[in-house]
């Protein structure tokens, strides 16, 4: 048992269900009780989803816990199969009901023989894995399942396409600005020539699975979540990846080369020509992307040196740690992520880019780091913001947990050479207004005038007796000074005195 | 399984797959209203992600409120959970110093069986602090009843008449002054016997309608729950209580059985039209008699008189999940809408007895057909239904 405020990573059922709901035409059904269907309204309310979530509860209930759901789970199965005609219908658990530990692997057998619809069984311990771990698992788990079967039904095509193609791997629903790279990756991959086979699970269709394997190689954008499913494409059917984050313009140039690289390998068997992308690459990066210039510029000058903090998971950490220090001469006093299970490959990374390295999910762990190495900005997530507030030290949030501000209605990527530019303005922003906030202290106020009576007259002195003066007191202090004022005003219209 | 009271009001039960939020969000303004509190919610990651979510910015204010995680070691009984939430209170006890902490029970504790009821009174003994237990879990209830049973938990913790917990502490300060206040006391108010009301609201809400009352020469002994837990107002034999919250069954009936309180049935105060019956119920019940309700009714109708306009005619279905829904149905009718459906996850109908009646009356004054009430409905009918 431990004392919880806070966590980074939501628990086991949220990943699965976003899963299913990146999904087209996949309806999930999680066995719990009133109220763990809460995955709706986030989706509505962040990522300003206009649909019906395609995810219903199998309520779990007294009746459940005394006699077992009995007929209840398959009955709910086979009623979506009716209604929605999903491909696919995922049943998930969450941490309740797995404690009951009711055989639901059986409840989609039965209910597969009835139902049109495929139902699969998401298999995750609620209690071992947390969201990210359990995403990147049911995402395995669908595509095993369906390349499976097309390889016992002797259907798979394992022919590679004329031309070169990708597969993107791991752009989600809730996902921190998933949806504008995944935009930026695509105008880049047409700048380089490269179709697009299939970009799954967001928009991606299950029906369509059995063709991922006829893609040159795979590209996983953030490692936590598409990796496992690109270590099986791997070993089953020898498909290459990528898995470098293309963020920042160093490590840009380095996917792009790496994309070269596997494309001109499988250019000497098939009948397309060998590519150079180094202009390409020189281009973006000098002309494109303002960001190389400007961090060559005096503004960007002044922020050599300065100490900043970085944490978030584990691809966007090391990403903007190394994009701070390698690109705009930014010192990193303590780089640390809260994907645990990651720390090797973190640690790995970020090794001679920073002084400290903190893996922890516990924030307030990382509140005590901050306060301790007291720098000049933050770059991590909506906790780091508000210890940044806290602290009166500016903050960009560069990771999720996500907050409505991290589903913008512009275009916002943080990979792709468009990425580096808002990456750039992030990070100068973050220092500029800090900034700001200590120049007007230094010197001397936001605003020297003295503010003039804002009253309308004060001849006539209203008296405000004890009881009126505590209901005053309980209005927000920031529009307490206007009640005041309108209430005496109605109170002189009115001819009050007290 | 269709229930009939007269023959026009239909109440039908569908036991559905709906959605409604987990009875654990009550933490979210019960915290901000009792202010020397403290909630610990004893549960799994899934409910803190889920307050995590819902209290959005003030979780990051560190409320008085936190999760007592539950991991793995936890559920399957090798930890010793009396030691736990020891070392837990403990800590909280020291950073917070709280009046009161209250556990909030979860599904999990449910499933798992965890005695929090046997484990509270021997913890507080040890540490001093009140501990009271919740079991706010969605097994059972459904969102707003979570307050519901925070409430009827306090109410156990209730001092009898005579003494409240803080005159305990100002007898001696008050017997000096007792003759002034007591004159001035006669004069505003009339003679009755003593009023509680139940039931969570924003205090300047509260304000509001204790003024009302005044307005009446009713005064208000005092609110469950206090603006601080040491506040909490006498009851007993004798003592009268009303809620203000439709959602509120179980803590009235906690009030009848244990405190031995007199329930005032009332329809609720919401809505010009509800606050009036409200009123004149507890007025009526109390012995007092009325002045002037109907022409304050009527300005504050005519203070609408703008939002009215764009409503009349206009039509509502409820899809339910707050409990609040009969009483919203009613005052919307009342504005001149007409509703087609009230679906509600549970509704006692003795509680809510003169609020279904206002709304059967409601119905006919304004000659719209009186909806049918559906509890536990199912959103996917419900969207079927819609559409026809």
């Amino acid at each position: 048992m431990k004392l919880a405020y806070w966590m980074y990573a939501g628990p086991a059922h949220i990943g699965t269900l976003r899963v299913a709901s990146s999904f087209k035409n996949v309806h999930a059904i999680m066995h719990a009780p009133l109220g763990d269907d809460y995955f709706n309204v986030m989706r509505s309310m962040l990522e300003r989803e206009r649909d019906f979530t395609a995810a219903t509860a199998s309520i779990v209930d007294r009746h459940v816990l005394a006699r077992g759901s009995q007929e209840r789970v398959v009955d709910n199965i086979l009623r979506k199969d009716k209604e929605e005609h999903p491909d696919l219908i995922i049943l998930t658990p969450t941490c309740t009901s797995s404690i009951l530990q009711e055989d639901l692997q059986n409840f989609v057998d039965r209910a597969s023989i009835i139902s049109d619809s495929d139902v699969i069984f998401a298999d995750v311990d609620h209690y071992q894995v947390n969201e990210i771990q359990a995403a990147d698992r049911t995402l395995e788990q669908v595509v095993r399942y369906y390349l499976d079967r097309c390889h016992r039904q002797e259907k798979l095509d394992k022919f590679l396409t004329d031309a070169p193609s990708v597969n993107i791997i791991g752009i989600f629903t809730l996902g921190f600005h998933n949806q504008h790279d995944c935009r930026e990756l695509r105008r880049l991959l047409r700048d380089l020539d490269i179709e697009i086979n299939q970009i799954i699970p967001e928009g991606g269709s299950v029906e369509d699975l059995q063709n991922l394997p006829k893609a040159w190689f795979n590209l996983i954008p953030y490692r936590e979540v598409g990796l496992m499913t690109a270590m099986y494409l791997n070993k089953e059917y020898g498909m290459p990846y990528i898995s470098t984050a293309p963020m920042g313009a160093v490590d840009m140039a380095e996917w792009i080369r790496q994309i070269q690289k596997n494309v001109n390998i499988l250019a000497l068997c098939s009948s397309s020509k060998r590519v150079d992308y180094e202009p390409y690459i020189d281009g973006q990066t000098r002309f494109v992307s303002q960001a190389a210039w400007f961090s060559r510029s005096i503004d960007c000058q002044n922020l050599t040196g300065k100490e900043t903090v970085v944490f978030g998971d584990a691809t966007h950490a090391a990403s903007i740690t190394k994009i701070l220090v390698r690109e705009m001469g930014i010192r990193v006093s303590c780089a640390g992520t809260y994907c645990k299970h990651d720390a090797e490959w973190f640690k790995e990374q970020i090794q001679g880019f920073c002084d400290e390295i903190l893996i922890t999910d516990d924030h307030s762990e990382v509140g005590d780091m901050i306060a301790h190495m007291e720098p000049s900005a933050i770059f991590g997530t909506q906790m780091e913001r508000h210890i940044g507030k806290r602290l009166d030290i500016p903050c960009g949030v560069i990771s999720a947990p996500v907050h409505i501000q991290n589903f913008p209605l512009g275009y916002r990527p943080f990979l792709g050479y468009e990425g580096t530019n808002q990456i750039a303005d992030l990070i100068y922003n973050s220092f500029a207004l800090g900034m700001e906030d200590h120049l007007l202290d230094i010197f001397g106020g936001h605003d020297t005038k003295e503010i003039i009576s804002k009253s309308l007259s004060t001849d006539i002195s209203l008296i405000w007796n004890p009881e009126s003066r505590l209901e005053l007191s309980k209005i927000p202090r920031f529009a307490r000074e206007k009640v005041e004022r309108n209430t005496e005003k109605f109170a002189r219209q009115k001819g009050i005195e007290t | 399984m269709s229930v009939k009271i007269d023959e026009t009001l239909t109440v039908e039960c569908e036991t559905g797959n709906y959605h409604t939020f987990c009875p654990i969000s009550c933490v979210s303004w019960l915290y901000q209203k009792i202010e020397d509190s403290f909630f610990l919610v004893v549960g799994t990651k899934t409910c803190g992600y889920f307050l995590q979510n819902a209290l959005g910015v003030m979780i990051f204010a560190e409320p008085r409120y936190a999760m007592a995680e539950l991991e793995e070691g936890d559920i399957s009984a090798q930890l010793n959970d009396y030691e736990g939430l020891k070392k837990l209170c403990i800590r909280i006890k020291k950073d917070r110093d709280p009046s009161v902490i209250i556990w909030i029970g979860t599904c999990t504790t449910e499933i798992i069986k965890m005695d929090l009821e046997g484990m509270a009174p021997k913890l507080e003994w040890e540490i001093g602090i009140p501990i009271l237990v919740a079991r706010a879990n969605g097994l059972d209830y459904a969102f707003t009843q979570g307050e519901d049973t925070v409430l009827a938990a306090i109410a156990h913790r209730c001092p009898e008449p005579e003494f409240s917990v803080r005159e305990r502490k100002e007898t001696i300060q008050k017997f000096f002054t007792f003759h002034s206040r007591k004159k001035e006391e006669l004069v505003e108010y009339a003679n009755h016997p003593s009023l509680v009301l139940f039931g969570s609201l924003p205090s300047n809400v509260a304000s509001q309608l204790n003024l009302e009352l005044k307005r009446q020469s009713i005064k208000v002994s005092g609110w469950l729950p206090a603006q601080k837990y040491i506040d909490l107002p006498s009851l007993g034999d004798g003592v009268y209580v009303c809620g203000v919250n439709p959602f509120l069954s179980r803590t009235a009936t906690t009030l009848i059985r244990r405190e031995k309180c007199e329930l005032i049935i009332a329809p609720f105060p919401i809505g010009p039209d509800g606050t009036r019956a409200w009123i004149e119920k507890i007025c009526s019940v109390l012995g007092v008699e009325t002045q002037g309700l109907e022409e304050r009714e009527e300005r504050i109708w005519e203070s609408l008189k703008d939002y009215l306009d764009l409503v009349c005619g206009k039509s509502v279905f409820f899809m339910g999940d707050n409990l609040l829904e009969v009483s919203l149905a009613r005052f919307l009718i009342r504005c001149g809408m007409i509703v087609h459906e009230i679906g509600i996850p549970y509704m006692d109908k003795r509680y809510q007895a003169a609020e279904l009646s206002l709304l059967q009356d409601t119905c006919i004054k304004m000659c719209v057909p009186i909806p049918r009430i559906v509890e536990k409905p199912d959103n996917s009918n419900q969207i079927r239904r819609i559409r026809e």
